[in-house]
């Protein structure tokens, strides 16, 4: 990253310097722009009866936009679209422009499943992008399966998964935990560790792989405590007593939703600040989506290990952000999450355009390999397991609601989902 | 499980544990008044109990808004004002519900249950559009986070006591309310008997909307409480409704001081079975046991003897 692509005012209007401060521009630069439909014939480019016409092509969104996790998922919906406006912007998928055909999740897993069904069996979508929970995600596999859909999967999620049909955007359990374990036992010095999450499959899965980490892979490491509320659980007082009297090095918290807000709140009401790090609160489940609502004062010193902050200081992501905040207004905030959910789409289009065609098995095929430069997170790349390649951060929280990071992996994590030593 | 401690942790543990359990004490009797005036008095089932609740949090938020943008200097007493308006809105959505919908369904109680729970999805869905499908953070003014420490050990926080002085002096004026004035006694009058209540000239209709305002408007001060401890979002209301009806049935549908002793011991129990099982365990222990009690004593912990 040269400085003078940082100053597009400088050097007069040149066409580089007319994109700069867009994502499009870095995009721009990967792939070939303006590719004509007119030397992809529809009849070549779609053999399977996919939604694919001479000038457009449909994929679906499938998110819950109403109920409990419309929290969570809105910013997951927001950035797809963001991505799918700017992909028609550049001249579309094989020339084609991209229509949407956005379904409603409700937050309930068995309408997950039959809306993936209409999608592929009445819209014929040639990919969607979809799902938060990985509750729905089980829902709607077997119907992907089944009638050969694809699914972009945002969120990062338990692992212990790799399917046909679907590419993972976000990080599997070991690549957003490992780093971060050994981060805080090496640079603070850490040897003592509460787990602590909400009851579910997620939390329980990430906090055994980190267990395992801890005992197994960790000198003289420990765990001495481990305990879960169930989802929507407010009153956190009994466990924070807990910890008082174990005195942890590290509370590692995978806490999930509104429970969030009261853990933290009651936890700094209980005198634990996590600015004193005395413990280190250490968690994986709060981005900056969640910091919202918890409250910047009521958090901020804690660490969070995921793969994306909207802080992060790269070119790529100055022009995300710039372009996200363009489209949703001046106060929203992107998560780690929003930042997969927005990959979706340019992997897709890199997939399909390396394939020549929009026919799922030849997307598929494609798919392993598939580079992406423009990637606001940085350089990532599709692994054989249909997950991604990417670094590992730690962000520490400030007050403003923000991430600063303040350590990043040297290099790019491998997606382990079936991780040996760890089940 | 105890050999893990020594004899002054043991007695600390006790002791935090104890003051834990207050804290849930006054949270569920914050909830479950509300409810239980309505329910115990009414007969109504108020599934968008949740939904009022979070009306006083979201009050709350726009209050400490203002506050912050307009008053910053008077930004630590912003919460006494924020309480009373979330009383004055919840009631007075209260009343509109009772004029506009329960009025209508008294002779029929499954009707209002599913009424009020249409009720709570369209509240939910009007929060969302109003203020966003996320959370809000709410500021609370300085002097209320933090803790005493009592001893190394032992630490209070003062959001805790906070909550539980709301939740004594709420139970004080509504015992009040119900047992020294006209309203009180016009409601205890018509739950006996509402012909003979009618007769005597008493206006029962508008002693009903009353009535469900006052509790409505009770809930909207908890959903304010909660901003210190919980979250504040379009459907955070749910997290509250099965504790509370919990705690209502419990302790006697009809009696309010059934409702503040069921309270106490689900709260104790939870808060001591927390300590030394894990959480869900503890849940799961507490919800059995009250099963169990219920079996034994469908009417609750106290029921109000009345000649049938």
């Amino acid at each position: 990253m040269s400085d003078k692509d940082q100053n597009p005012t400088a050097g007069g209007m040149s066409r580089r310097a007319m994109l700069a401060g867009s994502a499009a521009l870095t995009a721009a630069l990967f792939t070939p722009k303006g590719l004509k439909a007119a030397d992809f014939p529809t009849a070549e480019v779609n053999t399977t009866g996919l939604a694919v016409t001479d000038t457009t092509v449909t994929c679906g969104i499938l998110h819950s936009i109403t109920g409990t996790m419309a929290i969570s998922e809105t910013g997951s919906v927001q950035a797809e679209k963001l991505a799918i406006k700017q992909i028609n912007e550049q001249g579309g998928i094989l020339g084609r422009q991209i229509e949407f055909i956005q379904e409603d999740g409700a937050s309930d897993w068995p309408t997950f499943a039959e809306k993936a069904r209409k999608l592929l069996v009445n819209d014929k979508v040639a990919s969607v992008m979809g799902c938060w929970t990985s509750a729905s995600r089980k829902a709607v596999l077997p119907v992907f399966e089944q009638h050969n859909g694809f699914l972009y999967y945002p969120t990062f999620y338990e692992g212990h998964e790799e399917s046909p049909n679907e590419i993972y955007t976000g990080q599997e359990a070991t690549q957003q935990i490992i780093a971060g374990l050994d981060w805080v036992n090496q640079t603070k010095g850490a040897k003592t560790f509460y787990l602590l999450g909400s009851d579910y499959i997620w939390p329980r899965t990430s906090n055994k792989i980190a267990r395992k980490h801890i005992e197994n892979f960790m000198d003289g490491c420990k765990v001495v405590g481990e305990e879960y509320y169930p989802l929507g659980h407010t009153q956190f007082n009994s466990v924070i007593n807990k910890i008082r009297l174990r005195k942890p090095d590290v509370i590692y918290a995978i806490v999930v939703g509104g429970s969030n807000v009261a853990f933290y709140k009651q936890l700094i009401a209980a005198g634990i600040d996590p600015a004193a790090e005395k413990p280190i609160v250490l968690t994986i489940s709060v981005t900056e989506d969640e910091i919202r609502g918890i409250g910047g004062e009521n958090i901020a010193g804690s660490y969070a290990c995921m793969k994306y902050f909207q802080s992060l200081e790269n070119e790529n992501n100055l022009g995300f952000v710039e372009a996200f905040k363009e489209m949703w207004g001046d106060d929203i905030v992107v998560g780690d999450v929003t930042q997969a959910a927005y990959l979706g789409p340019w992997l897709w289009k890199a997939a399909v355009e390396k394939a020549g065609s929009f026919d799922i098995d030849k997307v598929r095929e494609a798919s392993p390999g598939i580079e992406l430069n423009t990637a606001p997170e940085g350089y990532v790349k599709v692994h054989e397991n249909h997950h991604l390649w990417s670094k590992t951060r730690v962000g520490k929280a400030q007050v403003d609601g923000q991430y600063e990071v303040v350590f990043e992996t040297a290099d790019l994590v491998e997606p382990d989902p079936f991780p040996e030593g760890y089940q | 499980m105890f050999a893990d401690y020594s004899w002054p942790e043991l007695g600390a543990i006790f002791a935090m544990q104890g003051f834990a359990g207050l804290i849930l004490f006054s949270v569920f009797v914050l909830m479950a008044l509300g409810l239980a005036i309505i329910f115990g008095q009414m007969g109504v089932i108020n599934m968008a109990h949740g939904e009022f609740m979070i009306l006083g949090a979201y009050v709350t938020y726009l209050v400490s808004n203002l506050f912050a943008d307009y008053m910053p200097a008077l930004f630590g007493g912003y919460f006494f004002l924020a309480m009373a308006l979330a009383f004055l809105a919840s009631g007075a959505l209260g009343l509109l519900v009772e004029w506009g919908l329960i009025r209508h369904l008294y002779k029929r109680p499954l009707d209002t249950l599913l009424a009020t729970w249409g009720l709570s999805l369209i509240l939910q869905q009007i929060y969302r559009s109003v203020f966003g499908a996320r959370e809000v953070g709410v500021s609370i003014p300085d002097w209320m986070m933090g803790s005493l420490p009592i001893t190394d050990l032992i630490e209070v926080p003062i959001n805790g006591i906070f909550v539980m002085t709301l939740a004594v002096s709420i139970s004080l004026s509504v015992y009040i309310l119900m047992f020294k004035s006209t309203w009180g006694r016009q409601v205890r009058a018509i739950n006996n008997n509402r012909v003979m209540a009618d007769a005597v000239g008493i206006n029962t209709a508008w002693t009903d909307r009353l009535t469900f305002g006052i509790g409505c408007g009770v809930a909207g001060v908890a959903g304010s409480a909660f901003t210190m401890i919980g979250s504040t979002g379009p459907t955070a209301g749910q997290l509250y409704i099965v504790d509370t009806f919990l705690v209502v049935v419990f302790g006697g549908a009809a009696s309010l001081l059934g409702t503040i002793a069921s309270a106490f011991s689900i709260s104790q129990a939870q808060s001591i079975m927390e300590f030394f099982l894990s959480g869900s365990m503890a849940k799961v222990l507490t919800l059995l046991v009250v099963v169990g009690i219920l079996m034994i004593r469908p009417q609750g912990l106290f029921a109000l003897k009345l000649r049938k």
